[in-house]
C-alpha cells in the first residue's frame, strides 16, 4: 500500500516520563493506519529492556514537574510539595520514592503503564530498531532487550525516515 | 441506537480508548456498529479524529453525566 502514511520516531530519553510520548504516539499512529517505526538510541535503549523497572522519574532539577501526592484527602492531594533541589539530591532513595508516587498517580488516572503501551505497539506491528552503536557503547547485549527488536545504524533509520510523512525526535 | 458490539472504556485515559476501539473494530466485519462508552473528556475530539482518519463512520457522539458514548460503523 503506497498511499499508507508513515511515522518515524527517534527515542533518545531513558526516563519513565519520557518513555510515554514515543509509545503513545506510535501506538496511536498504528491504530490510525500509519506504518510506524521507532529508532531507539542512547538512553532511549532503556525502553527496550526486558526489565523496565529501571525507568525512573526525577523531580530533581526539573521545575516543570509538580510534586503531588496520589493518596489522601483532596486538600492533601492538592498540595504542591516544593522540595529544594539540594534536599532532593541529598536524601538517599528520593528518586525511587518520586518514581513510586508517579506510578501510583499514573494508575489512579487510568493511564497505561509503559510495559502495556510497549506491548500494544508490538501488537500493532510498530517496528522497533535499536541503534547498534549505542548498544555496544553502553555495554548492552542483545539478550538484554525484548524479542522482535531489529538492530541497525543511522543509514537504516534514514531508509525508512526518508519515506515518512511525519518524523519526530523525542 | 442498535449496535453489534459494546466496548467499555470507562476509567481509561488517552490513548487507551482509541487503541481498544481499534482492536474491537478489527474483530468486526464491515458495516457492523460498535458502541463505545468512555469517561475521558479528550475522547470526544479523539474519536472524531479517529473516524476521519480511518474512514470508520462516527454515527453519533453524545455526553451524559460525565460519560461519553460513541457509535462507530466499521468501514
Amino acid at each position: 500500500m503506497d498511499d499508507q502514511k508513515k511515522l518515524a520516531i527517534i527515542a533518545t530519553k531513558g526516563t519513565l516520563d519520557w518513555a510515554y510520548p514515543p509509545f503513545i504516539l506510535a501506538s496511536t499512529a498504528a491504530a490510525l493506519g500509519y506504518e510506524t517505526q521507532i529508532f531507539f538510541t542512547f538512553y532511549g535503549l532503556q525502553m527496550l529492556r526486558k526489565d523496565l523497572s529501571g525507568l525512573k522519574v526525577s523531580p530533581l532539577g526539573n521545575p516543570g514537574m509538580p510534586m503531588k501526592m496520589p493518596f489522601g484527602p483532596k486538600w492533601f492531594k492538592e498540595i504542591n510539595w516544593n522540595i529544594p533541589n539540594a534536599v532532593q539530591a541529598f536524601v538517599p532513595g528520593y528518586e525511587s520514592v518520586a518514581t513510586a508516587l508517579m506510578k501510583q498517580t499514573i494508575k489512579n488516572n487510568g493511564v497505561a503503564s509503559i510495559p502495556e503501551l510497549r506491548e500494544l505497539c508490538q501488537e500493532a506491528e510498530v517496528k522497533f530498531i535499536a541503534c547498534q552503536m549505542t548498544v555496544e557503547l553502553f555495554g548492552f547485549e542483545h539478550s538484554d532487550f525484548i524479542d522482535g527488536v531489529e538492530y541497525g545504524g543511522a543509514a537504516t533509520f534514514f531508509e525508512f525516515a526518508g519515506e515518512t510523512d511525519i518524523c519526530l525526535y523525542i | 441506537m442498535n449496535f453489534d458490539k459494546e466496548l467499555d472504556a470507562r476509567g481509561l485515559n488517552c490513548p487507551l480508548p482509541i487503541l481498544r476501539c481499534k482492536k474491537s473494530l478489527n474483530e468486526m466485519t464491515s458495516g457492523l456498529i460498535l458502541k463505545v462508552v468512555s469517561t475521558d473528556p479528550g475522547s470526544v475530539k479523539d474519536f472524531a479524529a479517529f473516524a476521519k482518519q480511518t474512514g470508520n463512520e462516527l454515527l453519533s457522539s453524545a455526553e451524559a453525566g460525565g460519560e461519553y458514548t460513541f457509535f462507530i460503523k466499521k468501514k
